[in-house]
């Protein structure tokens, strides 16, 4: 077991970080008028962003073993269909992940 | 609108980000504890770093006594996207003062993706995306010291509750998707980050996707703004 000390500098390298990444852009564009081209990123970079998250999730999953990502590939579909259905984000992050957990156990 | 009002709307707004956030916290207090950490660790953690994946990707890491420089680096990685959502948020809030300071603190992804529908232009949103943030902020506390807490008191299997995190992040990326006509930004962002996934592997790939992803938006700049004044948006 790692020393407390130990833990406590890493949480606050962590928040460090994280708190400087969230800071920036707002930190360089205080006083001046900002760019087009970062407007442009700004529009359209949260779409992309929202969908390479998704793959990080994912990004452990192995299709080549069982279960061939099945458990991931049902559960995300259900959380996707139900979320255009219901657009109940609620019911469709409980519902997927019970669902997840339920065929995780079923496949071994 | 008046202060009550304002919380009254908040707290509505909210509702969906509550209930991700309690079921993410959760599941992140239930692993911390799992891994011998408890209730007070989660609430420091989710106080200071407020960062989910962050989170979930700290307990290996500390648990498994990684070294300061790459506890830092992988922060960096994890987190990177954050600058995007800063880059966004610029114009919002701008002449918030020293509300600021928190603000840009509590810009999570959910958080993101609450204020930036919000269209309010007057100097009295700054207010309204304090209490959002903050609300957010304390589900997110709360949730993952019950986690840790409930994680003490019962043998419960948390395998798979991880998933949660994938399923808000999906529930996102389809609000997004069904809010616009517009869907090359999201397509490129699910192609780039699976090629550079084959290509990098899944420890290394999330940097060379956000550099790929810069790139090919940049590269068709002039297609996405042209078919905004198609689109008349």
């Amino acid at each position: 077991m790692v020393s407390n000390t130990y833990v406590m500098i890493s949480i606050a390298i962590i928040a460090g970080v994280t708190f400087l990444l969230r800071a920036l852009p707002f930190v360089i564009f205080k006083d001046k008028k900002v760019p087009a081209y970062i407007d442009f990123l700004g529009k359209y970079l949260p779409y992309a962003i929202m969908g390479m998250l998704v793959i990080y999730c994912l990004k452990g999953v192995s299709f080549l073993r069982v279960p061939f990502g099945i458990p991931e590939i049902i559960a995300v579909a259900a959380v996707a269909v139900l979320h255009i259905w219901k657009r109940n984000t609620l019911l469709s992050i409980v519902s997927g992940t019970i669902c997840y957990m339920l065929f995780i156990r079923f496949w071994q | 609108m008046s202060r009550a009002n304002m919380l009254k709307k908040a707290v509505i707004k909210t509702l969906p980000v509550m209930a991700g956030y309690m079921v993410l916290g959760m599941g992140f207090g239930i692993l911390l504890k799992v891994n011998g950490y408890g209730a007070w660790w989660a609430f420091l953690m989710s106080l200071f770093i407020y960062a989910g994946s962050m989170q979930y990707v700290s307990i290996p890491l500390i648990t498994g006594g990684a070294s300061f420089i790459s506890i830092a680096i992988t922060t960096l990685m994890v987190n990177a996207r954050h600058l995007f959502y800063g880059i966004s948020m610029i114009h919002k809030y701008k002449g918030a003062g020293i509300k600021k300071l928190y603000l840009m603190h509590a810009l999570t992804d959910e958080t993101y993706s609450l204020v930036c529908t919000d269209n309010n232009a007057e100097a009295e949103r700054h207010g309204y995306y304090l209490i959002i943030s903050l609300l957010n902020h304390c589900y997110w506390m709360i949730g993952s010291v019950l986690g840790a807490l409930i994680g003490g008191l019962i043998k419960f299997d948390a395998k798979g509750i991880d998933f949660s995190m994938t399923a808000l992040f999906v529930t996102v990326f389809v609000e997004q998707w069904m809010s616009t006509k517009e869907h090359r930004p999201a397509l490129i962002g699910i192609g780039a980050s699976v090629i550079c996934l084959l290509l990098f592997g899944s420890e290394h790939f999330l940097i060379p996707a956000m550099i790929a992803i810069t790139m090919i938006l940049t590269a068709i700049r002039r297609l996405l703004e042209k078919g905004e004044n198609l689109d008349g948006q």
